[in-house]
């Protein structure tokens, strides 16, 4: 379980990216967070691994209050947070398979990692993932040989092989079609729902927040403005969030969307007729 | 017939003042240029200058045919400025790797004091001409290789130092970001989020600093830090101009294959 | 309805060599050229030994420079580098501009191509020194012999960027110039001149900082400047004075680094 208590973080150009922001997300539970850009959603996730240092408030899983911990510890519970990034943020150079193995890098010490000497578990364990997000051949390519989708798959594996008890997305279809979005959306909360993972996934695309997820929350201008399940996320509530028009257009462009990628469907199958 | 508009028969441009800068520019160059030739050449001795054609004839006249039959004395100078150049590289990158590191911007553990210094290392390895180390270093440690070795490397760091530390500062962040959420360590997220990154620059760095070493490795001997640079100290001091094409032509030879091979690798690394 | 069994152990695959044998070929060899590259070098460790006591002796000259006791030497090597590196930039970059034109495929007929082209890869295969040496066997030892070497490094490097500039300009904006009935020269001159002169101005500070630093070498062998200065200070092992000099010459080459980025900027 995580809580947050009024978490702040001003940055020090004086911009108060969130203010006193409190939420709990409890075992299982898989949480969008929507709002305009410069909301503080980004800043929010990355306060809870600390990538931002928050200014104030708590961040507390399980009974580990993250904020107060020194750079060590810090570094030891980090581990149990797995984070997945708007552009992969894979290491290019590097192959598929370490891409995953690094997931355990806070696990193993130094010399294993720079040998690439990982424990037999850790290399079972990487394989049992990549298998599962379908990457099983590709395990020695090298990672900027992959498409997007593949390259977020192996994301989404090297978050996992850090056995962690919470993940964090951020914006995890940015740069993906949108076919490709939803099968990453997909994936990724079966395996959530497959371990009992909570998850806080931040994305802009509302009407897949609306399909995907199981409780949406609201960011602007660093506060919550809404806290509530896919249904409740009416008119007004978006425009709460948005301010008017913005969200109405994004609703629009998805309909199209539905609409070329049934049209596609349609006429791939036509072909193979 | 009156006149309905009138355009500006002058055109010009720059604007007055443009234009007066520039020419002050320029005159301010020439009178500079005259003064310091003046400077400079306050003690030639005319009587040489106007004497170089025949002494460039004469020493033309002397350098061919080159004395091939010299050849066979070269070949061991010449392993021992491949090794020259190759082991100074070695040291070089040993040396210029943790100072590249110390100096970037995003890996250096302290911007206040090791930063400058390593930036100081930096600029005065940079500033100093390999031949300059190996005149300073052939007094301390005295005539040899080791001189000419010491020398290249203390040179390379500077060169090495300077273009790796600029790779590690544009190393792409949101990698290294990636890296530091799984909890990894200082010296883990050095290992999978920066190394990878800056490899194919470092053996590029590397290669290319070979090969200019190669180059400067041959005149080192002119002090006396071994090499063919000794032989061609040799042949001057007798005059034995006949030898000295031999060498040059030799040198000359190493430096294009040392281009090419470096050429060659470098495709292969990218 | 058990699991598959997946491996326990990766290796990395090779990235760039990926025969196993030449990958064995290669170490073996590499190691064998590292046993006999190191058994050829001769080291007179008892000479290395006392001369340490001398390196110490150095580090102490380098962080206690003595700048007096033969400042009116280093003041005259000074001066001549300075003099030597500013005129033998100009003029370098006077001839290079006509021979990197010569140089350029796109502008000049065949012949004086290969013409221009021989005369950079000369001035470039052959270093400062060597052209130093035969220079101070013509004209004499002195400064003017420096000059005339750095002038002649300087054709190459000059010439050689700007050949390969002009070769690059945008052809359409040459063509559009060519269009309107330009004679050759004025194509050059409205054409390709305004492409290239951010950069040929780039060019020449850049050199102006190299033929500095060089300038500093080719006195070692008799070219005149702050090089025979400091070969002086360190045959007569006076390394306060060979500090100071080192010292002046790192920050003339900072100042020279600093202020040709800043002009640069400037004049963009």
């Amino acid at each position: 379980m995580l809580m947050l208590e009024g978490l702040s973080k001003t940055y020090k150009t004086g911009d108060a990216a969130l203010r006193d922001v409190s939420l709990t997300v409890p075992k299982g539970q898989i949480m969008g967070l929507i709002g305009p850009s410069g909301a503080g959603k980004s800043t929010l996730i990355r306060c809870i691994n600390r990538l931002v240092e928050p200014t104030g408030g708590k961040v507390v899983l399980g009974d580990v209050d993250l904020v107060r911990l020194g750079k060590a510890d810090l570094r030891r519970q980090r581990r149990r947070i797995g984070m997945i990034f708007q552009e992969y943020a894979l290491v290019e150079r590097l192959t598929v398979m370490e891409n995953v193995l690094s997931g355990r890098l806070g696990y193993v010490p130094f010399w294993r990692s720079f040998l690439r000497k990982y424990p037999p578990a850790d290399i079972q364990r990487a394989y049992q993932l990549l298998d599962r997000v379908g990457l099983m051949e590709h395990a020695d390519k090298r990672a900027d040989a992959l498409s997007g989708g593949q390259r977020q798959r192996v994301g989404i594996a090297r978050a996992l092989a850090q056995d962690p008890e919470l993940l964090l997305v951020d914006e995890p279809t940015a740069s993906l079609d949108p076919k490709t979005s939803r099968q990453i959306m997909r994936l990724l909360t079966e395996i959530c729902a497959e371990r009992g993972l909570p998850a806080i996934v931040n994305i802009h695309d509302v009407p897949l927040a609306q399909q995907f997820m199981q409780r949406i929350v609201g960011l602007r201008a660093g506060q919550v403005v809404f806290d509530g399940t896919p249904d409740q996320l009416t008119h007004e509530a978006l425009t709460a969030i948005y301010g008017a028009e913005d969200w109405n257009e994004m609703r629009r462009g998805d309909e199209e969307q539905t609409r070329a990628e049934a049209d596609a469907r349609d006429r791939m199958a036509a072909l193979a007729r | 017939m009156t006149e309905i508009t009138h355009y500006s028969q002058v055109w010009s441009y720059r604007t007055p003042r443009g234009r007066l800068l520039l020419w002050g520019g320029w005159v301010a160059l020439v009178a500079l240029f005259v003064w310091c030739w003046q400077l400079m050449t306050k003690d030639t001795i005319w009587f040489f200058v106007a004497d170089a054609p025949r002494q460039a004839a004469d020493i033309g006249g002397r350098m061919v045919p080159p004395r091939w039959s010299y050849m066979d004395e070269l070949w061991g100078p010449l392993w021992d400025t491949i090794n020259i150049a190759t082991l100074g590289t070695l040291g070089g990158v040993i040396m210029a790797v943790p100072v590249a590191f110390l100096a970037a911007r995003n890996t250096t553990p302290s911007a206040l004091i090791l930063q400058p210094v390593a930036l100081f290392i930096i600029v005065a390895s940079r500033s100093i001409n390999s031949l300059i180390w190996a005149l300073l270093l052939v007094a301390i440690i005295g005539p040899g290789l080791l001189a000419g070795i010491v020398a290249i490397a203390l040179r390379s760091i500077g060169f090495i130092g300077k273009l790796l530390y600029e790779a590690i500062e544009e190393t792409d962040a949101k990698q290294i970001e990636a890296i530091e959420a799984t909890g990894a360590s200082r010296a883990q997220v050095l290992s999978y989020g920066i190394v990878p990154q800056i490899m194919p620059t470092f053996w590029g760095i590397t290669v290319f600093r070979w090969d200019i070493n190669i180059r400067e490795s041959t005149i080192l001997g002119l002090v006396g830090a071994g090499g063919i640079g000794l032989k061609l100290q040799a042949s001057l001091n007798t005059l034995a101009w006949s030898q000295v094409s031999v060498i040059l032509l030799l040198i000359l030879a190493t430096v294009v294959l040392s281009e090419w091979v470096s050429a060659r690798m470098r495709h292969a690394i990218i | 309805m058990s699991a598959p069994a997946y491996p326990t152990t990766w290796r990395r695959p090779p990235q760039i060599i990926r025969d196993r044998r030449w990958r064995i070929a290669i170490q073996i060899g590499i190691v064998v050229y590292f046993v006999l590259a190191v058994g050829t070098v001769e080291v007179n460790w008892a000479r290395v030994q006392a001369g340490l006591e001398r390196g110490q002796l150095f580090v102490l000259g380098f962080l206690q420079p003595d700048f007096t006791s033969r400042w009116r030497d280093i003041s005259q090597g000074l001066i001549e580098s300075l003099t030597m590196t500013l005129t033998s930039t100009v003029v370098g970059v006077a001839i290079s501009v006509p021979i990197g034109i010569g140089a350029a495929r796109n502008l000049a007929p065949r012949w004086v191509y290969y013409i221009c082209r021989s005369i950079i890869a000369v001035s470039r295969a052959l270093q400062e020194v060597i052209i130093a040496i035969f220079f101070v066997a013509m004209f004499g030892f002195g400064p003017l012999a420096g000059f005339l070497t750095l002038s002649f490094a300087t054709i190459g490097f000059i010439a050689k960027l700007l050949a390969d500039d002009i070769e690059e300009i945008d052809e359409a904006q040459a063509e559009a110039v060519r269009a309107t009935g330009a004679s050759w020269g004025q194509l050059v001159n409205y054409a390709i001149q305004p492409q290239v002169m951010p950069r040929l101005i780039g060019l020449s500070l850049y050199r102006l900082d190299i033929n500095f630093r060089e300038s500093a070498v080719i006195g070692i062998v008799g070219a005149g400047g702050i090089g025979a200065t400091l070969n002086t200070a360190i045959d007569r092992y006076e390394y306060d004075s060979a500090g100071a000099i080192l010292l002046i010459i790192i920050a003339i080459v900072m100042v020279a680094e600093y202020s040709s980025s800043y002009l640069r900027k400037f004049l963009q």
